[in-house]
């Protein structure tokens, strides 16, 4: 076992995982807020449709972004021809396929917190002057953070151990595209248990650290 | 200072169908609006600070125009400069009592108060004698130092009017008694006029100058308890006038089936 070969996997992980937090968090907060405070049509079917990478088989979720960005998809040959860009068998495509992922995860989160805000309060920052901005800021915010950080941990978590969707996207690339999970897969295939070992090893540790602390955060806070 | 209040609104809930149609004016220092719970004061006291969007009518408030369905004019709540008092105060559970009284006047990317506005914050908290709770978080203190709390948040911003939505429901009976006379202090310190709402006689007795009888959604009532005949010679209302009035009310509405929660039809 050569440290290359596991800190090249280990790396690369943390890299894509951490952007795909980012992302997933971003979007998940944004749709879930207007999730829980918009009353629209169709409001069931979006959050449906939001949740679905939940449930689908991951290889469903990377066939669909292949058929979005692949070359010759709507997106995808957009990107070519307008910037020169390829997201297929690259890490950035590895980040989409764990943003998708990990996005269920932040947003459930962050819309059960949400609708934990009592409005009133929002209310009351209102008929005190805030602007909408301020309002969500001030108040809606940093009374739902805890529950939306849960969130994003978790999905940090899932975006580490993704697999199939990032299999299909960016491929096995060892070095550019070889994420954890593919790394753990590739070293068992080939025979080399102690590589094996050690990256199960570190991924169940963070794993549980996460969860723990997601579990810490989730306790209820104002009470009494 | 004159307050113009007429609203109509169907308000619904899964059980039963509620009309509202309220209309009155007052123009004196502490207004009661006084009814049974479900006689529809909390919808027509949301309706003035622009929380509820009733279906037609008009308010106005000092001369200027909040609402009015006929000139499509609907002011957002936040540029209403309408004081609005919740009956559990709804003090914000993440900040501290100086925080929650800087909010209204602070610039929207600051938690703590910001130069200027900390002295304003100091004085309030001082006038109201809370000065010694300002990093206290709103759980750590007592009821009536809640009642405190949201006053000052409510008065940083210097309202057109206060509205309050049962201000003594959330307190002890002893306690009430006290924070009756606190609040007449206040409305006489600040000069800000007050439109209270209430289910508890006592609090008629109290404060009110102008009395307005909700029931069923409609106004059955409004009585000016300023007037000769309801003052005694210190200029004190006549506790025992009131008192009548408040027994035919009550009695009335004890005849009133349990009150479902109530939602605005969109």
């Amino acid at each position: 076992m050569t440290s290359i070969e596991v800190m090249l996997p280990l790396l690369l992980t943390l890299k894509v995982a951490c952007w795909a937090t980012l992302f997933a968090t971003a979007f998940g907060v944004l749709v879930a807020y207007a999730i829980a405070r918009l009353r629209f049509p169709g409001r069931d079917w979006l959050d449906a449709a939001m949740t679905l990478p939940m449930v689908m088989p991951p290889t469903v979720l990377g066939y669909y972004i292949l058929v979005l960005v692949g070359r010759r998809g709507p997106i995808g040959s957009w990107l070519d021809a307008a910037f020169g860009i390829t997201l297929i068998f690259t890490w950035q495509g590895a980040v989409i396929a764990s943003t998708l992922v990990a996005f269920p995860l932040v947003y459930k989160a962050a819309a059960t917190a949400f609708e934990g805000v009592d409005q009133q309060f929002e209310q009351a920052a209102r008929v005190l002057g805030k602007s909408e901005w301020a309002v969500f800021l001030r108040v809606t915010l940093p009374l739902a953070w805890r529950g939306i950080l849960a969130g994003s941990m978790l999905g940090f978590a899932r975006a580490l151990g993704e697999f199939g969707a990032t299999l299909m996207v960016a491929g096995n690339i060892p070095g550019r595209t070889q994420t954890l999970s593919i790394a753990i897969y590739d070293a068992v295939e080939a025979g080399r248990d102690e590589v094996a070992n050690f990256l199960v090893i570190v991924t169940s540790v963070v794993c549980i650290t996460i969860l723990v602390a997601s579990g810490k955060l989730l306790k209820p806070r104002y009470a009494g | 200072m004159r307050i113009e209040v007429s609203v109509r609104t169907t308000l619904r809930s899964k059980a039963r169908e509620f009309r509202l149609d309220v209309e009155f004016t007052c123009q004196d220092d502490v207004s009661v609006m006084f009814g049974a719970s479900g006689s529809g004061k909390s919808a027509t006291l949301r309706a003035i600070a622009g929380l509820e969007h009733p279906d037609s009518g008009r308010i106005v408030v000092d001369g200027r125009v909040l609402f009015d369905s006929a000139r499509g004019i609907d002011v957002p709540a936040r540029m209403r400069s309408v004081g609005y008092v919740f009956q559990d105060y709804a003090l914000f559970p993440h900040l501290t009592v100086e925080e929650n009284v800087a909010l209204p006047v602070n610039p929207w990317w600051r938690r703590r108060p910001a130069r200027d506005v900390a002295k304003r914050v100091r004085d309030l908290l001082d006038i109201f004698e809370i000065g010694n709770l300002s990093q206290s978080y709103p759980w750590q203190i007592s009821g009536g130092q809640r009642q405190r709390v949201g006053l000052a948040r409510t008065l940083i911003r210097k309202p057109a009017i206060l509205l309050l939505d049962e201000p003594f429901a959330a307190l002890d009976p002893l306690l009430r008694i006290r924070m009756r006379q606190e609040l007449l202090n206040t409305q006489w310190l600040f000069k800000v006029p007050m439109l209270v709402i209430t289910h508890d006689p006592q609090d008629v007795a109290a404060l009110a100058e102008n009395l307005v009888v909700l029931r069923r959604g409609r106004v059955e009532r409004t009585v000016d308890l300023k007037g000769p005949p309801y003052r005694d010679e210190k200029g004190i209302p006549v506790r025992g006038v009131i008192r009548q009035l408040l027994m035919e009310t009550s009695v009335e509405s004890n005849g009133t089936q349990e009150q479902l929660p109530l939602r605005a039809v969109r």
